[in-house]
């Protein structure tokens, strides 16, 4: 039997080891505080190390919220290691907190025996009450099963940039540099790829850049005189082998808006793009607003009937019509999508899931929305669903959801969800040559001809995929009219005729069915055996590393991530059947588990988590352990769980009215 | 956009073969014949003009106009149009909607692509029912009309088509109504008219509305209660016997008796389609104390939507290359060999 890596929850230990596998570090500061630019530059030196990482932002909800108050904490967590990386992380390891209230909203998420970073210059009576601590937490003993370690970074810092000449306020910007500098420290990194990092930000100020350089370095000497006392140390992290190349960070809604460019050059096709703000979706209008050069032209609707209705347009024109929401906005495209599928028009809309019903839970993610993508119309309306696992993966399925979109002449659904959006993770940045184009054909001549041998127009005339021709107005001589009402099965004139109406359904039916869709393989594991964790979407990350582990302990269970929810693999069913268990894990109330049960009479069992977190590892290896109950060495659930993990923020916010999580540019003045 | 080329077509070239399906007696076969016979005067190419419709009675009719059409769904025509429209800003897109289509379930998208400026021409059909689900009192029903679901009259206050298109924003503003003979005259200065132009129809529905309009659109004898306006004319009715004026001390219109022809000593003003306040005042005139206000009431383009979207893409695009391998390997990257990249 494997053992436990010797970071895994639950297993308290004193301090970091020298050579740990993984370490989840969290950044939590007063939004003010620049914690989004020191994750990310941390981040990037996290990646030039070698290691391999992923992390989360966790910004407050509010817009501006008041300095120093719980509901202000903005947070950056990194997962990192030299072991492949699927989540970013269970509990830190490692918590950095500016001041009291970032204190008291990450604490609980905390790993037992796990280090605080706090910086008591920011401990003030003020701040203090304002995070609703009656006693300061440094001094009361409270914080007794954890290393603390408090220092005046606030006082560190004015000193090391006193030589610059700014005032208090300016010079306490540079906080962050200082404490990313400790990390660096910390981790064994270098600083040079920061120090040019800001050289080049600050390049029109160079004493700003200067001040800040000047900052970082003394975090750094900081951490090498205090190593000699206290819990401070330095740790190695081995990197992780991976292929050479060229590789960037990026978040799901990144992945999804470079992905639907390049489907759209894929398609040879202008992209329109019709949107209406809604977290956590508004990321994908922004990103393509600026790239217009791209032949992407962006709208901003006056709601989300008329953001689809537009993208419906436009495809009807000779665009690809693209649309994207999250779940209460997705309902009122609803219809519209519906009229997609009867006309049988391209289009593709992306609904970023979050928690819901109703408003929900605006800033929280969840897989929710699968039965209102694969059921949730009037009348028969099939429509293809496509699923991204992580915001990587998003890139290849946005391609993927337009090539369905233009070869089948069908709306195509794309699930992400809010963790997906937001999370960052590194990616190997893809030649868009080596994708296969699927250029989009128009119609221009007649397609038939009648008992005189006349050539004829036959709108709605199937190919061998059992799509319709796309015929742009203004082609001469196909003049044509479609809409809503059942038409006739060659012609789309408006037919309600009883047969007609159930051959226009079988074709509907069978041509989103026969949508060429690769057999599915197992991620992890072997193709059959004892259980099968299923998996969609972005419980992909700890699926993987929880399979991962139990496979390290012996046990005989294999991951399978299913991409393409409609149509499924045709080899899914009996793949799940070679298995005695299949278990799949949802962050709903086991929306999949029901679908996959219907289509391949498989005792799916549904392990079900709504609380607008995601997975963790822990929870994830327990559920698996229950299933080797007996096996030596494994008793299940041998691994502890801890409740916290992000996303997770505690002050209480989400009330939908100020729901939309501003950008890290936005929120934080940097430094 | 491309100056469109001129086709020469003739009304026949227009129909389909489908079967025209309204109520015979029906108000929209005028409406149709009117749009059969203006297109051929355009000079319009069957295969660059596009019908898109919402759904009702009215919103069927781009099924009998041989040119591209769009039956979409209900109330939501405008927003197809503005897709297609961005689309292809050559197209020439005509809306047909029906009072409960564009101001019940889709007013708020009729209001859009008004302020928006999106360049096409959009008939309302005003029968002030809803025509297609049996008589329901609409949006523009007056009060008291007694419908199945208002069996003791309604009592809601009716919406004025061409005030709320004016409010919303609409370059242009124009009024006609089924059987008038001037209709094609509207049709065409309303396509004249680069930008959202919004043309009011009152349509009898000879069903569940028959004859509402009569008092001003009755095939005879209702000609002395049409204020037919024409720019740079006075504003004269009644065979020229009566006039409007401009009240300087209420700031309202009156109207006027004209004595031998002398319109000028009555007050009676010129209208200039341009004049917003009074294409304000034109848009609000009761009917009953005034005539009917009928023909162009306002028309003052600006620039359309589609051409600044145009505009916006060629300026953010100029000078930038379109190389998606560059985009992809933007922002904070590295290669695995540890050397740091600029963020290119
Ligand atoms: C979403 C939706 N709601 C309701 C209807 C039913 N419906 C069809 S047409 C119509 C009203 C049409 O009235 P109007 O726009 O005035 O057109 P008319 O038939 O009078 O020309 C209604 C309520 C529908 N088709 N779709
Ligand atoms: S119901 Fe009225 S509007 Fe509809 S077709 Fe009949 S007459 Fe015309
Ligand atoms: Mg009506």
């Amino acid at each position: 039997m494997a053992t436990a890596a010797p970071n895994d929850p639950g297993l308290p230990q004193d301090g970091l080891p020298d050579t740990p596998e993984s370490v989840v570090v969290r950044f939590a500061g007063d939004s003010g505080d620049g914690m989004q630019l020191t994750g990310g530059q941390f981040t990037l030196s996290t990646a030039l190390a070698g290691n391999d990482l992923a992390t989360f932002p966790d910004f407050p909800a509010e817009i501006r919220a008041p300095q120093g108050t719980l509901f202000g904490v903005s947070a950056f967590q990194i997962n990192f290691g030299s072991r492949e990386i699927n989540t970013a992380g269970d509990a830190p390891d490692v918590l950095v907190a500016m001041n009291p209230a970032a204190l008291k909203v990450n604490l609980a998420a905390l790993k037992p025996g796990g280090l605080i970073i706090a910086d008591t210059g920011a401990f003030t009576k003020r701040n203090l009450e304002k995070a609703k601590y009656a006693a300061n937490p440094l001094e009361d003993g409270s914080l007794g099963k954890f290393d603390v370690l408090a220092f005046d970074i606030s006082e560190k810092t004015i000193e090391a940039v006193k030589p610059y000449g700014l005032g208090n306020k300016d010079a306490l910007r540079s906080k962050n540099m200082w404490t990313l500098g400790l990390a660096l420290w910390m981790f064994d990194r270098p600083r040079d790829p920061i120090h040019d990092w800001l050289k080049s930000k600050f390049k029109s100020k160079p004493e700003i850049a200067d001040a800040n350089i000047a900052a970082l370095d003394a975090g750094h000497a900081y951490g090498e005189t205090a190593e000699l006392a206290g819990p401070l140390k330095q740790v190695h992290i081995d990197p992780v082998p991976s292929e050479p190349g060229l590789y960037r960070t990026v978040t799901g809604a990144e992945a999804v808006s470079l992905g639907l460019v390049a489907g759209a050059q894929l398609a040879e096709l202008p992209m329109f793009f019709g949107g209406y703000p809604i977290t956590p979706a508004s990321a994908i209008l922004h990103h393509l607003a600026r790239l217009k050069e791209y032949d992407v032209t962006t709208f901003q609707a006056e709601d989300e009937i008329a953001a689809v209705c537009a993208a419906i347009g436009a495809s009807y024109a000779g665009s690809l019509g693209v649309t994207s929401s999250s779940g209460p906005g997705i309902a009122l495209k609803t219809e519209a999508i519906g009229l997609g599928i009867m006309t049988e028009l391209p289009l593709v809309i992306v609904n970023s899931q979050r928690g819901g019903p109703s408003t929900g839970l605006p800033t929280k993610t969840e897989q929710s929305d699968l039965y209102q993508a694969v059921y949730g119309r009037n009348g028969d309306a099939p429509m293809p669903v496509i699923a991204a696992s992580s915001p990587s993966d998003a890139f290849d399925v946005a391609i993927e959801a337009c090539r369905i979109a233009v070869q089948y002449m069908t709306p195509v659904m794309l699930l992400t969800d809010g963790y997906i959006a937001n999370a960052a993770e590194p990616w190997k940045v893809p030649d868009p040559a080596s994708y296969t184009p699927f250029p989009a054909s128009f119609l221009t001549e007649k397609n038939a001809q009648d008992d005189d041998g006349e050539g004829v127009f036959l709108p709605y005339k199937r190919d061998d995929k059992g799509a319709r021709p796309w015929v742009k107005p203004g082609t001469p001589g196909l003049m044509h009219r479609i809409g809503g009402i059942e038409k006739h099965e060659l012609t789309g004139n408006i037919d309600y005729s009883p047969d007609n109406h159930q051959r226009m359904t079988d074709l509907r039916k069978g041509k989103v069915e026969g949508i060429a869709v690769p057999d599915q393989e197992v991620c992890l594991g072997n193709t059959s055996g004892k259980l099968a964790v299923v998996g969609w979407g972005s419980t992909y990350g700890p699926i993987h590393r929880a399979v991962d582990n139990a496979r390290r302990k012996g046990l005989d269970v294999s991951h399978i991530h299913v991409r393409h929810i409609w149509p499924m693999p045709a080899n899914l069913g009996e793949l799940l059947h070679g298995f005695e268990h299949v278990l799949v894990p949802e962050m709903n109330t086991g929306q999949f588990k029901t679908v996959l049960r219907d289509q391949f009479l498989v005792d799916a069992t549904p392990l079900t988590k709504i609380s607008g977190q995601p997975f963790q590892i822990a929870e994830l290896e327990e559920a698996i352990g229950k299933y080797f109950d007996g096996v030596e060495g494994n008793e299940g659930g041998q691994v502890l769980v801890n409740d916290d993990q992000l996303p997770h923020l505690e002050a209480g916010h989400d009330d939908g009215s100020l729901n939309d999580t501003a950008s890290p540019q936005s929120q934080e003045h940097g430094s | 956009m491309n100056a469109p080329v001129k086709i020469e077509t003739t009304l026949k070239d227009w129909e389909t073969d489908q079967e025209v399906r309204w109520c015979p007696g029906c108000g929209d076969y005028a409406i149709l014949k009117a749009v059969q016979r203006t297109l051929p005067q355009l000079g319009a190419d069957p295969a660059n003009t596009v019908f898109i419709s919402g759904i009702g009675c009215s919103s069927r009719f781009p099924y009998y106009v041989e040119s591209y059409g769009f039956h979409t769904i209900h109330g939501r025509a405008p927003a197809f149009a503005t897709g297609a429209k961005l689309a292809n800003p050559d197209l020439d897109i005509w809306l047909v909607t029906g009072d409960g289509d564009g101001l019940s379930i889709g007013g708020n998208h009729l209001m859009h692509v008004l302020r928006r400026n999106v360049n096409m021409q959009i008939m309302l059909f005003n029968n002030e029912i809803y025509g297609l689900t049996k008589g329901q009192a609409s949006p523009t029903s007056r009060e008291g009309t007694k419908s199945p679901s208002t069996p003791i009259g309604s009592y809601d206050h009716p919406a004025r088509p061409a005030a709320f298109a004016l409010g919303a924003g609409a370059r242009f503003v124009g009024r006609g109504f089924d059987v008038s003979k001037h209709l094609p005259d509207v049709l065409k200065a309303a396509h004249a008219h680069q930008g959202a132009a919004f043309i009011e129809i009152f349509q009898n529905c000879i069903v569940y509305n028959k004859d509402v309009f009569n008092d001003f659109a009755a095939p005879k004898g209702a000609e002395d209660q049409q204020l037919w306006l024409e720019n740079g004319k006075p504003m004269l009715f009644a065979k020229e016997s009566k006039g409007i004026a401009l009240n300087r001390d209420t700031l309202s219109l009156e109207v006027v008796d004209v004595v031998d022809g002398d319109w000028e000593a009555a007050g009676v003003i010129v209208h200039d389609v341009t004049n917003r306040s009074i294409a304000h005042m034109l848009v609000e005139m009761p009917f009953g104390p005034f005539p009917m206000a009928l023909g162009v009431l306002y028309d003052d383009p600006k620039p359309t939507f589609e051409a600044a979207a145009l505009a916006e893409k060629a300026a953010a695009s100029e000078g930038k290359e379109a190389n998606l391998a560059k985009l992809l390997g933007k922002g904070q990257t590295w290669t695995v060999d540890g050397t740091a990249q600029d963020p290119v």
